[in-house]
């Protein structure tokens, strides 16, 4: 009962808004930006002949590559919904010992580029390789793409939903699924969404475990054949699975985003004591925590202890990380206030064309960072006289567009569960459409907005294959340098970047967690 | 309350996105596209600069990286010269009419058959085919000297190799050459059979010598490198290099050209000749990367065998081309 009045509130239409022109203009720089390397991709594809187009899809290896993704998406994905829920629930609706120090520590994982894991279990384990093990690390790597979204909208779902589910008989198992769960549905699909396409885009598992995806096919072509157009015809069928993924996950998502109701007080959700549940669901997160950071953290540890000589130039590493910290705070301030305008017209402007659009925002991620950043190269010769060509606005953009998925989901997970009828409700009374959103919606969404900016900054501080290609030259990131140094053999001196890398994809998830998202408790919006 | 602190968190981006662009404009008189490991293009640099007061600006990244982007940057490129481990992504550079002619003297100063045929490229520094293996699990006699024996079926679970490393191409085209592409498919099916496959040759070489793999292909001086990097204590494996006149019995070459969008042109020539003068040459012998200078008369590192009583005498870096067919018998086996 409790869910049809949610419904209901959804199927309200809204209020007849003015043409949205922050939000629409917003939606359309993201969209000519992302057009950047999907034009690239089109163009090179389409400059081979049909000939050589079948010479490239037709080959056996590409149908069992193909297969190999799919396989390892559909695992990951499922295990990342489980892995990145429950915890996300245990932190933001349990009275779980020591949450905020979890909260912290969950995120982390995505602070840590594939190679460093590879370093990790590598040396953990040399005998680690197949689909198994595969999908395990994948797995322990990705699940924060599902918790952040998730943990953000559970902090703020809309308590009295679940205290009607519970007075009118429901028990606390069915109440998760037909109330919380349904409440955080948009987050848990959006980063479910997340998993699916970055594992089209795998590359770090076939260095890693051998374990050999779609994309070792694009990086030979490009990096053995110097055959861009064949890499382009195969990014191409990496695309048309995409906007197959994207097409599931709008069915799913289905026609009523919100999930508020439409009267009453909005009332924190209290949370649920675990009693003698207390010592498993502490035990599942320090096993999470150990695995996903613990083997990685601790081989970056000993291969800093163990130091090791270098035959390599010494380096800066307060420079490389200014740069990392400059670059990707600017690329995520962009993400994050494009991604506010895509979610916003998507969300509180539905219609086709919107969500046409939020759609298209999305392909970037199952391409390959390679992939994404040539096409920025091949964007600043042709139409800016090379004027950004290499220039650390190149850079920012392509992080900015490699990363927009991130942001969008975590900023329309947020705006599903605020209440749209509020912001109308302000400006029937007078006041300006700015003020409205900034005074009303704003606060509301602002965990997301927070976690928008975290899961950009944080991804971009740990990219390598487009920083390579489009850092400014003479410029080092730290995950330049660590690659650089790894190498060359001298892990001693990789070490301390990978450090800091963690240490600075610390930051944001901490101020996340302190400052937004954890207030399931006390205060009433 | 927040509304303030984002406006100012906004400020200092800006200012430092401001900051940041500002240092685009270059004053460097020469940028150097970097594919070479590390370790040699800073020993050879920083001698650079220092004997002619030149900046060298360097931006290091794979050379197949570097090699699709000069594709892509084409004549924009802001790049000089193009410095690579392997000579195969300078041949593709050639092919799309990239490079420049060398500068004569360069090329007069090492052996022609390891340059460019049409004058394209310089060879600058080489390094020597060989196994690693693993001398607890196999004693030296067990050790073949011939490539086709990495496929007999005595080496089954115990071969590690890199198919799509950049240095494993040109032992499938020797092989394709010498023995004909029938005999480089079955010995690539053996060694399919026999061995694990790893990302790259220095995880080979790290692999063989914890034990994992027993033996595998790799260039010389990956072995010297891991040494180098963990203490001769911790190294449990040894080197062996393949018979005189077997395909496997190969040098690789390391080369560099000037670029065709070159904004520099006489810095990037004067480079290039410093590369394989006496003092870069001396260079590179110097710094602990473990190649083998190629101008005659520079001996290399006092830890490695004298090219002289090596003599690879198999394919040259013209003969390998840019490895196309090789590349197709790989792609038709599935190794890549």
């Amino acid at each position: 009962m409790a869910s049809e009045r949610v419904a209901e509130a959804a199927r309200r239409p809204p209020l007849r808004t003015r043409l949205p022109f922050a939000s629409l203009s917003g939606t359309l720089i993201a969209v000519a930006l992302v057009l950047i390397p999907l034009t690239f991709v089109a163009v090179e594809a389409l400059s081979a002949g049909l000939s050589e187009v079948r010479h490239v899809l037709l080959r056996p290896v590409v149908g069992e590559l193909l297969l190999h993704t799919v396989l390892l998406a559909a695992a990951c994905t499922a295990l990342c919904a489980v892995l990145g829920v429950g915890c996300a629930w245990l932190v933001a609706r349990t009275n779980l010992p020591a949450r905020r120090l979890w909260a912290v520590l969950l995120v982390l994982p995505l602070g840590i580029p594939d190679f460093v894991v590879a370093f990790g279990w590598v040396s953990l384990d040399h005998s680690l390789h197949g689909y198994l093990p595969t999908v395990l690390i994948l797995t322990l790597s990705l699940y924060p793409l599902v918790y952040l979204p998730v943990v953000t909208a559970l902090s703020s779902v809309d308590g009295s939903l679940e205290e009607a589910a519970r007075s009118l008989g429901l028990g606390p198992w069915r109440t998760f699924r037909s109330v919380t769960l349904r409440q955080v549905r948009v987050a848990v699909l959006g980063g479910c969404l997340l998993v699916t396409l970055g594992l089209l885009a795998e590359y770090g598992a076939f260095e890693i475990l051998q374990f050999r995806t779609f994309t070792v096919e694009i990086f030979t072509q490009y990096k053995l054949a110097y055959d861009g157009v064949a890499a382009a015809v195969l990014s191409l069928v990496l695309l048309v699975i995409t906007i197959a993924v994207l097409a599931g996950e709008l069915a799913l998502t289905g026609g009523r985003p919100a999930t508020r109701s439409g009267r009453g007080a909005r009332r924190p959700a209290a949370r649920v004591p675990l009693g003698r549940r207390t010592v498993p669901a502490l035990a599942a997160v320090v096993i999470v925590c150990a695995a996903a950071l613990g083997v990685p953290v601790s081989s970056v540890v000993y291969w800093t202890l163990r130091g090791g000589n270098t035959t390599l130039p010494g380096a800066s590493l307060p420079e490389a990380l200014g740069y990392t910290a400059a670059y990707s705070a600017a690329a995520a301030a962009i993400a994050t206030v494009l991604a506010v305008a895509v979610a916003t017209l998507a969300l509180r402007h539905r219609g086709r064309v919107s969500l046409l659009l939020e759609r298209v925002t999305y392909l970037p991620l199952a391409l390959p960072g390679l992939v994404v950043a040539l096409g920025f190269v091949a964007f600043s010769v042709r139409y800016t006289s090379s004027a950004f060509l290499s220039s650390p606005i190149e850079l920012i953009l392509a992080y900015a567009v490699l990363f927009l998925p991130l942001a969008v989901v975590a900023v329309r997970s947020s705006l599903a569960g605020a209440p749209a009828r509020l912001e109308e409700v302000a400006r029937s009374l007078g006041v300006s459409p700015a003020r409205a959103w900034a005074r009303v919606t704003l606060p509301a969404i602002l965990p997301g907005v927070a976690a928008a900016f975290a899961f950009v900054f944080i991804s971009a501080a740990t990219e390598l294959t487009a920083t390579l290609v489009l850092r400014p030259t003479g410029v080092d990131t730290l995950a330049t340098r660590f690659w650089e140094y790894t190498s060359g053999f001298a892990y001693g001196s990789a070490a301390p970047y990978a450090l800091v890398m963690i240490l600075i994809s610390a930051v944001p998830a901490y101020v996340l967690s302190t400052r937004f998202g954890l207030r399931s408790t006390g205060r009433i919006r | 309350m927040r509304g303030p602190r984002v406006t100012a968190l906004a400020t200092v981006l800006a200012a430092l996105v401001a900051a940041l662009g500002g240092c685009g404009g270059s004053s460097a008189g020469l940028v150097l596209y970097n594919g070479q490991h590390e370790q040699t293009t800073a020993a050879i640099v920083t001698a650079f600069e220092r004997k002619t007061g030149i900046k060298v600006q360097v931006r290091s990244a794979d050379e197949a990286t570097l090699g699709d982007q000069l594709i892509q940057e084409g004549t924009a490129s802001p790049a000089d010269v193009f410095y690579t481990e392997n000579t195969p992504v300078l041949e593709a550079l050639a092919r799309r009419a990239l490079l420049r002619a060398a500068p004569p003297e360069a090329l007069a100063s090492v052996p022609s058959r390891y340059s460019s045929r049409q004058g394209l490229w310089v060879g600058v520094s080489g390094r020597i085919a060989a196994m690693v293996y693993n001398t607890s699990r196999l004693h030296a006699s067990q050790v073949p000297d011939r490539l086709v024996e990495l496929a007999a079926p005595r080496f089954k679970g115990m071969l590690g190799f890199a198919p799509t490393e950049t240095d494993f191409q040109p032992l499938v085209t020797s092989l394709i050459h010498y023995e004909g592409v029938a005999a480089a498919e079955r010995w690539l099916r053996g060694l399919q059979r026999n061995g694990t496959i790893y990302p790259d040759n220095e995880t080979v070489t790290a692999q063989v010598n914890n034990g994992e793999s027993a033996l595998g292909p790799i260039n010389h001086y990956y072995w010297f490198r891991l040494r180098a990097s963990l203490g001769a204590g911790e190294m449990h494996s040894a080197l062996r290099y393949f018979r005189p006149g077997d395909p496997g019995d190969l040098l690789d070459v390391s080369g560099a050209a000037v670029l065709r969008s070159a904004h520099h042109v006489q810095n990037a020539e004067r480079f290039v000749r410093f590369l394989v003068s006496r003092e870069g040459q001396e260079a590179i012998a110097r710094s602990t990367s473990f190649e083998y200078p190629l101008r005659p008369g520079v001996p290399p590192s006092s830890q490695l065998t004298p090219l002289r009583e090596l003599r690879p005498l198999g394919l040259t870096p013209a003969e390998l081309g840019t490895g196309a067919q090789a590349l197709a018998l790989e792609q038709k086996l599935g190794l890549l």
